[in-house]
């Protein structure tokens, strides 16, 4: 194992403003910035408390859409997974953040912020199993046994 | 005023993603993929995120009540059931194969890359079938 493209300084700088963000929020209107959640809330909900979550989201994405503008560079957005690949993961994801109640930021940020020892096994196990279908299907797609 | 903070939140926590490339992913599995060259730059993003919301997020807490809401919105299980193990480790599985959870996922699609758009509609398709699922199991008494 080399290390390679090791970005410390922007990594946790990036980092130490998604942790404000999630602080921001719940200071304010008491919401846990949890993506999973925030998503899944303006799902098919006759509930007309959707709105801050559109805003929230609309915030994300249009950050990113004048990212440019601003920086002078596009977004990086490297993707090389196959469709049937991505259609999976994006399905697995989108199960299992709403059966475990969250996800990295949900989980991982907030949930472990607040000491939650039910976020803290979520983190361990996604994690874990994250790094084990990664490191497989990396190492698979190495040796050019897979397609 | 709360949607202006949910609104800035958002911006917030793209900025994040973007700066340090979370963003990206081919960056987390760079990550995840311990095979390899490996990047440990996502073990400092959460690094980061942690050292401020750890006392960020202590510190609203003892304050007992949001600033513009009545009360703090929070999770009521506190159980480790076998939903959040399965779920997690199926949300893992997820992470692992693409690199993308649902932050990034939703900032990327304001970067016009199509295949996002792909991982995002089946994302929603997750969720959706998780829910009718769960409707389907609790029957129509509690319907």
């Amino acid at each position: 194992m080399t290390i390679e493209g090791f970005t410390p300084l922007t990594g946790f700088l990036g980092g130490m403003l998604i942790g404000a963000a999630v602080v921001l929020l719940f200071w304010l209107n008491g919401r846990i910035a949890g993506i999973s959640g925030i998503v899944a809330g303006t799902i098919g909900t006759q509930d007309h408390d959707t709105r801050w979550r559109w805003l929230f989201l609309t915030g994300l994405v249009a950050t990113a859409l004048l990212w440019p503008l601003i920086a002078g560079n596009a977004v990086p957005v490297v993707l090389e997974a196959g469709m049937v690949e991505i259609v999976a993961a994006g399905l697995l994801v989108g199960f299992g953040s709403r059966l475990g109640c969250g996800c990295t930021s949900g989980h991982g940020i907030a949930g472990l912020a607040r000491f939650s020892v039910r976020s803290a096994v979520a983190v361990a196990t996604f994690f874990a199993v994250a790094v084990l279908v990664a490191t497989s299907t990396g190492y698979l797609a190495s040796t050019g046994a897979a397609g | 005023m709360r949607l202006v903070v949910a609104l800035a939140s958002g911006v917030m926590f793209a900025l994040g993603l973007i700066v340090s490339e979370m963003v990206n992913p081919a960056k987390v599995l760079a990550f995840l993929d311990f095979s390899g060259r490996w990047d440990p730059t996502l073990v400092l993003v959460f690094l980061g995120g942690l050292a401020v919301a750890v006392p960020g997020m202590q510190w609203v807490l003892r304050q007992g009540r949001p600033v513009l809401a009545e009360k703090f919105s929070l999770p009521e299980s506190s159980e480790i059931d076998w939903q959040l193990v399965a779920g997690a480790a199926l949300f893992g599985a997820g992470w692992g194969l693409a690199g993308f959870c649902p932050g990034p996922a939703v900032t990327a699609l304001g970067s016009g890359v199509p295949m996002v758009f792909v991982f995002v509609l089946a994302m929603i398709a997750g969720m959706a079938a998780y829910k009718i699922l769960n409707r389907w199991r609790q029957g129509p008494i509690d319907g």
